[in-house]
């Protein structure tokens, strides 16, 4: 059947799904995650608060408290992740695969010291003696542009800022060479200035070293220019995956639409007013009946409320899950029909959502 | 680098203050002086009538001399070893397991921590003096059980300090940080929980300290210390001055041992006390 030879997947994961019993009800945080990464490839997963980034980025790592339930697959070039892991495989956490944490004030041991925390790394996995692990550090740290590495490895975490520190963090994730990062937020946490510098830096250390990325955001502009493709979740699904360019000069879905919108732009005039999304983020205690976004979408129709639309498309195309998707005719057609009715399908005055661009 | 050290040492000592170095000093000199009785130029603590009985502190005899003649500085030197041989065994033996078992609990949570939490309810609601009695009443009194027979009374509230102290670091981002680079539970509990476990729990060995040695004084009273004559301890000391007669006659032979006692035990709470507030583990349910 397989006409066109792909290259072979680095991470490729199936219909992942995550639910976590509480107290107050089941609570679906993931359902039907789906998506590949080839090796040295990076991909931005973008959404707001409680849409499943994080989730998604535990779920891969096995991270997740033991009382979730967890289906679906994670291959790891073909090998399930979660057996390999109750296997036992010693060598494969940090060597195969890692992940950068997104408050570094937290992420390093308060009573270690910096180069510490990195040489027990390298002597664990890679099995380096004392010094030369030491010795390593101290160019780890150099690597991700510390500066005056050989005095900054003798210190603690407090004595360091907080940029300083994600390096330090960045530099302990990439000590054993890892074939694919997983990048939490790493830059929420970081003065704005420093964002930008933090970001360079993982983008030259993925060229470098060939490695994959999942580079977990808020911010759309993050990914832009740092990602080749990117999944926009929403409500614990991915709503769109397309390759950055496309995502950007072509989105499909409502969501991808609004969250560029509340984007403040350079050309903006001064005093320019945001377009935020109208309402709240969705519940996740009861199974989705219905699109997840149709409460807050201006292209909602009554065919939107009737199933959750499926993320349509092949694989390794433009994806993305909306009956009415942006810049085509049914989204055309659906918008100038809710304008005309002055409400959307669910009642949501068109008032309260962005205006056309002019 | 230099200059910053210097200034750190400055905030730390100011922090401290001169109480904590004085207390410290003491408990330094109490330990070292145990440590060296035997090397030091004594009268040997046990011989009968070195200088007759109930004689007044004077120049020749320090402390005085007992209701057996024997030399109460010496025995207040000697009596030291045991008191705080007790003391530190028993803690560091309430370390071990209290520390262990609550890091257990406070770690994997669910299950082994119920049954752990449990194991300490029981022990927290036993008598604590029964036990004691219970224990070296039936095994002979050597130095290890009564330290043991003190150091099981630890266990629980150590063991709750350091499922506490585990709760709050397991929540750390550096734990899960750990574990996304191949750190498996056993490691990530040893090498990474450990160190930060371990500041309130050193604190806490100071005022555990103190308590077992007031603790051992009580067995004292009860005739359930260390046995033997050559076993000289502050709490059998103090017993030994408090008949009528000897307080009456004699009041120094129970004053000297009760006096370093309450010194030493002042000392250890305060030394511990302030390296608990500098390590500022406020947090933590003492």
């Amino acid at each position: 059947m397989k006409t066109i030879e792909t290259p072979r997947s680095l991470l490729e994961v199936r219909d992942l799904q995550v639910r976590f019993p509480t107290s107050r009800g089941t609570v679906h945080a993931l359902d039907k995650v789906s998506f590949d990464l080839r090796p040295g490839q990076a991909l931005g997963i973008v959404g707001e608060s409680g849409s499943g980034k994080s989730v998604t980025a535990r779920t891969l790592m096995n991270l997740l408290p033991r009382t979730a339930q967890v289906s679906g697959e994670v291959l790891y070039e073909g090998k399930d992740v979660r057996a390999l892991a109750a296997a036992g495989a010693k060598h494969f956490w940090g060597v195969e695969m890692t992940m950068v944490f997104q408050d570094p004030m937290t992420s390093l041991n308060p009573v270690k010291k910096v180069g510490e925390q990195i040489a027990e790394t390298l002597r664990y996995h890679l099995g380096r003696g004392r010094r030369d692990a030491w010795a390593e550090a101290t160019e780890l740290l150099g690597q991700v542009g510390i500066p005056e590495p050989a005095q900054r490895v003798t210190q603690y975490p407090h004595e360091l800022s907080g940029g300083l520190r994600q390096r330090v963090v960045i530099a302990m994730a990439l000590a054993c060479r890892p074939r694919l990062l997983i990048a939490d937020e790493p830059t929420t946490a970081v003065d704005v200035t420093v964002q930008k510098h933090l970001l360079d830096l993982l983008d030259r250390l993925r060229a470098e070293r060939e490695m994959a990325m999942i580079l977990i955001t808020h911010d759309l502009g993050v990914a832009k220019g740092r990602t080749d493709d990117v999944a926009v979740m929403y409500g614990g699904r991915i709503v769109e995956l397309a390759d950055t360019v496309s995502l950007f000069s072509d989105m499909r879905h409502p969501y991808t639409e609004a969250l560029m919108r509340s984007i403040p732009r350079i050309d903006d005039p001064s005093h320019h007013r945001l377009d935020p999304i109208p309402g709240r983020p969705p519940g996740l205690m009861e199974p989705p009946q219905r699109c997840t976004f149709a409460a807050r979408c201006r292209y909602a129709r009554p065919d939107c409320l009737e199933a959750v639309p499926e993320l349509g498309g092949m694989v390794g195309l433009h994806r993305f899950s909306c009956n009415h998707p942006v810049g085509t005719e049914r989204g055309r057609a659906a918008l100038a029909t809710n304008r005309a009715a002055g409400i959307n399908a669910t009642g949501l005055p068109m008032t309260e959502t962005i205006e056309e661009v002019g | 680098m230099k200059a910053k050290a210097k200034v750190t040492d400055g905030v730390s000592a100011r922090r401290l203050g001169f109480g904590f170095w004085l207390a410290a000093g003491w408990v330094l000199f109490i330990t070292l002086a145990a440590l060296l009785a035997p090397l030091l130029p004594l009268t040997d603590p046990t011989d009968v009538g070195v200088g007759g009985p109930r004689l007044s502190p004077s120049g020749d005899w320090l402390f005085g001399t007992d209701a057996l003649g024997r030399d109460v500085f010496s025995r207040t030197i000697h009596g030291a070893r045991v008191s705080l041989a007790v003391g530190g065994f028993a803690i560091g033996f309430g370390m071990i397991f209290g520390g262990g078992l609550g890091m257990l609990a406070g770690f994997f949570r669910g299950r082994v921590d119920h049954v752990i939490g449990f194991a300490f309810f029981v022990l927290l609601s036993f008598p604590a003096l029964v036990l004691a009695i219970l224990i070296t009443a039936t095994l002979e009194r050597s130095l290890l059980v009564v330290s043991f027979t003190l150091g099981i009374l630890a266990i629980a509230p150590v063991g709750r300090l350091a499922r506490a102290a585990t709760l709050v670091y397991a929540e750390r981002e550096f734990v899960a940080a750990a574990r996304v680079l191949g750190a498996r539970s056993g490691r990530i509990m040893v090498r990474e929980l450990l160190p930060n476990v371990a500041i309130p729990m050193g604190a806490l060995t100071l005022l555990g300290m103190a308590v077992t040695v007031v603790a051992e004084g009580a067995l004292a009273f009860l005739g359930l210390s260390v046995a033997g004559d050559e076993a000289i301890s502050w709490g059998k000391m103090i017993v030994d001055g408090s008949g009528v007669r000897d307080l009456q006659q004699s009041p120094h032979v129970a004053m000297f041992p009760i006096a370093t006692m309450f010194s030493t035990v002042l000392a250890l709470n305060f030394v511990g006390d302030r390296i608990r507030e500098y390590f500022d583990v406020r947090e933590l349910a003492f």
